[in-house]
């Protein structure tokens, strides 16, 4: 993935060639990479008639995959430049090149494209070719809409309205094929509305490396199968479902869940690891339904792991924090944020130097550590983060299940071997020299400061989102929010610095971290900074060395690369 | 009257002959191939040197073979997209995958002189620098392929395959891969994947051209078994001489099978274009049961296009120095690979299917829909869809519950599944039959469609009226 990423961002000098498509001249580069091995292969039609907004409908094609060519909805028309005798191309009075028509037509996701070359994406063959593929497709489907979860995401649906024909013909008998085919702990198949594609078996066997699908039996009675015995089991599969055309690979986890037209759509990021997959958030009426991959070339290319797709639930939970308290004789009791924030600022600020210990996630965003160093800058506080290694992958799981380690390294809130400095945190509780601890987002007992030992403070401070040791022991609980409940961004372990937007609110009284970590900076301080996120990131590179150069705006929708 | 010329089965069917070396070597068996490993290089008059495989190359396409798989395609051209320098191994593959309906030829080489093919083979692999070959037989020949590798045992040990070949230098692994019973793994690139151990999905062309992108990528060189056969007698003959055999650019010999309502249903081999349709039928395969007459041939195996008995057909002569056109009927066809083609069909693997004016038209055509919607590989939507639809639509008509526009209807799916719209050329395969057949006998699939639909009328009237809207397909095949 890195090496392809690599080269497919080396803006080589990829020459270019021209060609007509529908009667206009365009220049498309002669070369493209070759979406498995990166590789520089000619330039296909279909790539050439994408790139300038020319409509080619297709199902098998897959811009991230081996061109197929089976399902032949792609058929075009083409020519190429007449040669005279002399092998010299012959020109029109106008000057336009003569062509010479191919009595074939081809497929445009197969066919590389040749300098002159006219291709036809209108005449009435080529609309004659798709109605006829389409008709083929939909002969044998059981056009069960109304109770697909592809509806308004499907492919034969779309392409029906807009290449079909209204009236059937069709007076044979369907072909019946297994329908609730159990193809594995995630994916459910109804080989009936399979168009036999081959994208599924495609993705899991050259992008995931897990050849485990595959076609049997024959002809028209061709179905979709895993190996017999063996499930559907591999940390991609749900990829699979996204990529289907059509409603006949399922998830599990979503199937009858919500029509997707429902759903509202909101750019994020997945924070089960420090790759960062660019994702969808699906909500409706502030739940969330789904995590479905969104195209970042520079990290996740279309794709992302079950396992950070499925991993959403924790932030529907019954038991999520909703209260802001503050311990009053020993027992927690509820506060509003105004006393809570008023009380805590006055305990930082009247703390004395190096009688403060944080314990800050690196699952924080980068401007909520930025300001919670900010919030300690003068207090000679020992700051860090938890470590969270585990096991990387060959495609895109990373390591380091921290989705923001890099960005509490930028901020000086982590230790340079994250967690190093937690065990002197403890010893200096223990030594009586630490009397305020900070925690956002950890349970400390569980990462070297145990819970006897929170015992010896004067003050807990504590921000999370769903109760633990440590909340249960906070003299103030203040409740935080989950990414997809705001704002901000993350630097992942590639150094990317990425953007996610809010899909639904917190629960209570749960606010984003960084909305009251600016109120606490701004009430110890009187200089709150920027009270707005946009301007929070903004001031925040300009302060941060490892974010220089860099701006909200220009993030975009895909990120901008941290200089670490 | 018109006369055999056994050139490939000169000794196969004579008395006493088998199919062991020993039998094979006592009538001169591998001569043609000992000629060609003796060829020495040869300084052309520009100084550059001919090695003995680039002359092979020559002689043969001096001889103008043509393909006798299907295509009819000139060998030597084939062989001169490979490249022989792109560092890669070249292939070869003798393909025995003998499917088509109505063809029995190769069975005939592999069964009874099966050396034959194994000495024709080699010598294209020499001709090719090829070291490694397969060859791909049909699943269904289990003896063929017993026959097959005790002759690829005797060869070994007399040394014409292996290292070293008859010292001459030259090694050669030769390996016989038997199919599992698809039509399909007779398309070239289908048989690649077979033989990769992958389902015969053929390959999409471009990019995978078997001359580039073969097995397992490299250069690859697919002949059948009968063009292989031929190259031993362009070997001993001389491309020229062997080139005087037949007709201009239609030369050699050819094994024609002959099949249906004849008296003598049989393989016969005769000079390329030297017979007509006529003298196959009554010459060769003894005409047509007493009191019947012609009503169909369909020339070149099951996918070729129909011919309907009194067709009349345009066939450009060569005339002096310039071309004329005469006006042909069906039976004085001059069997070959150019006049079947110009006639609108193929001589394909050829095979001639005579149908009589017994048969049933709708059912002939039904049958061989159905052999098509079972053979397909399903990669491909028009053909996938296509050729199952066009059978049950043909089995509805043949089966009494046709309509009076079926014939349409039938055109209408046939007309959508070939010309490019497919990945192989079984697309084309699937629909030629269905298309010529509907389209020359027009008039049968009308009345039979209006006749069953009074005869339903009569019934449901019958009935009270009851059902009137019949679904036609109500017991249609699965
Ligand atoms: C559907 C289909 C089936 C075929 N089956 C055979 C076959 O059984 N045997 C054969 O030699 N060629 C068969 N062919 C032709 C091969 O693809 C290929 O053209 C041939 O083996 C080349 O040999 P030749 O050039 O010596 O004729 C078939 C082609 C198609 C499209
Ligand atoms: S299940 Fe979906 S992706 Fe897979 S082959 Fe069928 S239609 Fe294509
Ligand atoms: S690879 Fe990492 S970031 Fe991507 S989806 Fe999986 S857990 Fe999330
Ligand atoms: S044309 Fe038919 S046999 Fe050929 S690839 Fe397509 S489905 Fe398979
Ligand atoms: S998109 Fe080109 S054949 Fe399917």
């Amino acid at each position: 993935m890195t090496n392809v990423t690599a080269e497919r961002q080396e803006k080589s000098a990829v020459e270019t060639v021209s060609v007509w498509i529908d009667g206009q001249a365009y220049d498309v580069p002669k070369t493209m990479p070759h979406p498995v091995s990166g590789e520089q292969v000619g330039t296909t039609m279909i790539q050439a008639c994408h790139m300038h907004g020319i409509d080619v409908p297709y199902y098998c094609y897959h811009p991230k995959l081996p061109v197929a060519g089976n399902c032949r909805m792609c058929l075009v028309e083409f020519g190429t430049p007449a040669l005279g005798p002399d092998r010299q191309p012959l020109y029109n009075e106008d000057g336009s090149p003569q062509i010479r028509k191919s009595p074939r037509p081809v497929i445009a996701c197969a066919t590389p494209i040749s300098p002159g070359m006219a291709i036809y994406t209108q005449t009435p063959e080529a609309k004659q070719m798709r109605e006829s593929v389409l008709e083929f497709l939909l002969i044998n489907h059981p056009l069960d809409c109304p109770i697909c979860d592809q509806a308004g995401e499907c492919k034969l649906q779309e392409y029906a309205v807009d290449y079909g024909k209204a009236d059937s013909r069709f007076v044979e008998q369907k072909v019946h094929k297994p329908k609730q085919v159990d193809l594995g702990p995630r994916i459910m198949l109804d080989d009936e509305r399979c168009i036999l594609c081959s994208r599924c078996i495609r993705f899991t066997r050259d992008i995931a490396g897990d050849d485990a699908l595959g076609f049997a039996d024959r002809g028209s009675y061709s179905i979709l199968t895993n190996y017999p015995g063996k499930p559907f089991d591999n940390n991609y599969t749900l990829n699979t479902a996204d990529i289907c055309p059509v409603g006949a690979l399922t998830s599990k986890d979503f199937r009858f869940q919500m029509r997707v037209w429902f759903l509202k759509e909101t750019k994020s990021v997945c924070t089960s690891c420090g790759t960062g997959c660019n994702i969808m958030i699906g909500s409706r009426n502030d739940r969330i339904y789904r995590y479905t991959p969104r195209e970042n070339d520079a990290v996740n290319s279309c794709w992302m792991c079950d396992y950070g797709r499925l991993n959403y639930k924790w932030i529907n939970r019954e038991d999520r924090l909703r209260e802001v308290q503050q311990r009053r004789d020993g027992a927690p009791a509820k506060t509003n944020w105004s006393v809570a924030l008023k009380e805590v600022a006055e305990r930082i600020e009247s703390s004395p130097s190096g009688s403060i210990g944080v314990v800050a996630s690196a699952r924080l965003t980068n401007e909520e550590l930025y300001l919670v160093r900010r919030l300690v800058q003068d207090k000679d506080a020992i700051t860090d983060s938890v470590p969270r290694m585990g096991e990387a992958d060959h495609l895109l799981v990373d390591a380091d299940k921290n989705p923001n380690t890099n960005g509490a390294h930028a901020t000086g809130i982590a230790a340079k071997k994250v967690g190093a400095d937690i065990a002197t945190i403890a010893d200096r509780i223990r030594q009586g020299k630490i009397k305020t601890l900070l925690v956002f987002g950890e349970d400390v007992t569980k990462h070297g400061i145990e819970a006897d030992l929170l015992k010896e403070l004067d003050t807990l401070v504590v921000s999370d989102i769903l109760p633990n040791a440590t909340t249960e022991r906070a003299d103030y609980l203040l409740p935080g929010c989950a990414h997809a409940e705001k704002r901000g961004t993350f630097t992942n372990a590639k150094g990317r610095v990425q953007k996610f937007m809010k899909a639904i609110e917190g629960p209570g009284d749960a606010r984003p971290e960084w909305e009251f970590l600016h109120e606490l900076v701004q009430r110890k301080t009187h200089d709150g900074g920027s009270a707005n996120l946009p301007a929070l990131f903004n001031e925040m590179a300009e302060q941060v060395p490892a974010f220089h150069g860099l701006s909200w705006g220009e993030l975009k929708d895909t990120g901008a690369q941290a200089s670490l | 009257m018109a006369q055999e010329y056994r050139l490939i089965l000169q000794h196969a069917d004579e008395p006493g002959y088998t199919n062991d070396i020993e039998c094979y070597l006592r009538h001169g068996g591998y001569e043609g191939l000992k000629k060609a490993l003796a060829l020495e290089p040869k300084t052309l008059e520009d100084g550059s040197v001919k090695s003995g495989p680039e002359q092979i190359r020559d002689e043969v396409r001096t001889s103008g073979v043509r393909g006798r798989g299907g295509a009819g395609f000139p060998a030597a051209r084939k062989w001169g997209f490979i490249n022989h320098n792109s560092g890669k191994p070249i292939y070869l593959i003798c393909n025995a995958d003998e499917s088509e309906p109505g063809t029995f030829k190769d069975r005939q080489i592999i069964y009874k002189d099966p050396h034959q093919m194994l000495e024709g083979t080699i010598i294209a692999c020499y001709a090719n620098n090829v070291h490694l070959a397969y060859i791909y037989i049909r699943g269904e020949f289990h003896e063929g392929a017993e026959i097959l590798n005790r002759a690829i045992r005797e060869a070994k040990e007399k040394n014409f395959i292996g290292k070293n070949i008859q010292g001459s230098g030259y090694d050669l692994e030769l390996y016989l891969h038997r199919g599992a019973g698809a039509y399909i793994c007779g398309e070239e690139t289908g048989l690649l994947e077979s033989l990769e151990g992958k389902r015969p999905y053929p390959r999409i062309k471009p990019p995978y051209f078997p001359a580039a992108y073969g097995l397992y990528m490299c250069p690859t060189i697919v002949n059948n078994v009968e063009t292989l056969c031929c190259l031993k007698h362009v070997m001993l003959m001389g491309g020229a001489e062997y080139a005087k055999l037949g007709t201009p650019n239609n030369t050699g010999t050819r094994i024609v099978c002959v099949s249906g309502t004849v008296k003598r249903p049989g393989y016969y081999e005769v000079e390329v274009g030297k017979v007509t349709i006529r003298e196959l039928i009554h010459d060769f395969a003894g005409g047509l049961p007493e009191g019947r007459s012609l009503q169909a041939v369909i020339p070149g195996g099951s996918s070729a296009k129909v011919f309907r008995a009194g067709e009349k057909f345009q066939i450009k002569k060569k005339a002096g120095d310039g071309q004329e056109t005469v006006e042909m009927d069906l039976e004085d066809l001059p069997y070959d690979f150019d006049t079947v083609v110009e006639a609108g069909s193929m001589s394909g693997s050829g095979a001639v299917m005579v149908l009589d004016d017994s048969v049933d038209m709708i059912e002939a055509i039904a049958n061989i829909a159905e052999f098509y919607a079972h053979e397909s590989c399903g990669q491909c939507t028009p053909c996938r869809e296509g050729s199952l639809w066009l059978k049950k639509a043909l089995q509805r008509l043949a089966h009494g519950r046709g309509r009076k526009e079926d014939a349409d209807y039938i055109l209408r799916i046939a007309d959508n599944i070939p010309n490019g719209r497919t990945i192989c050329a079984f697309g084309e395969a699937t629909a030629w039959p269905v298309q010529s057949t509907v389209r020359k006998f027009r008039e049968v699939f009308e009345a039979r469609g209006a006749e069953d639909e009074a005869r339903r009328a009569r019934e449901t009237e019958g009935a009270g009226g009851v059902g009137k809207e019949m679904d036609v397909a109500a017991s249609s095949q699965p």
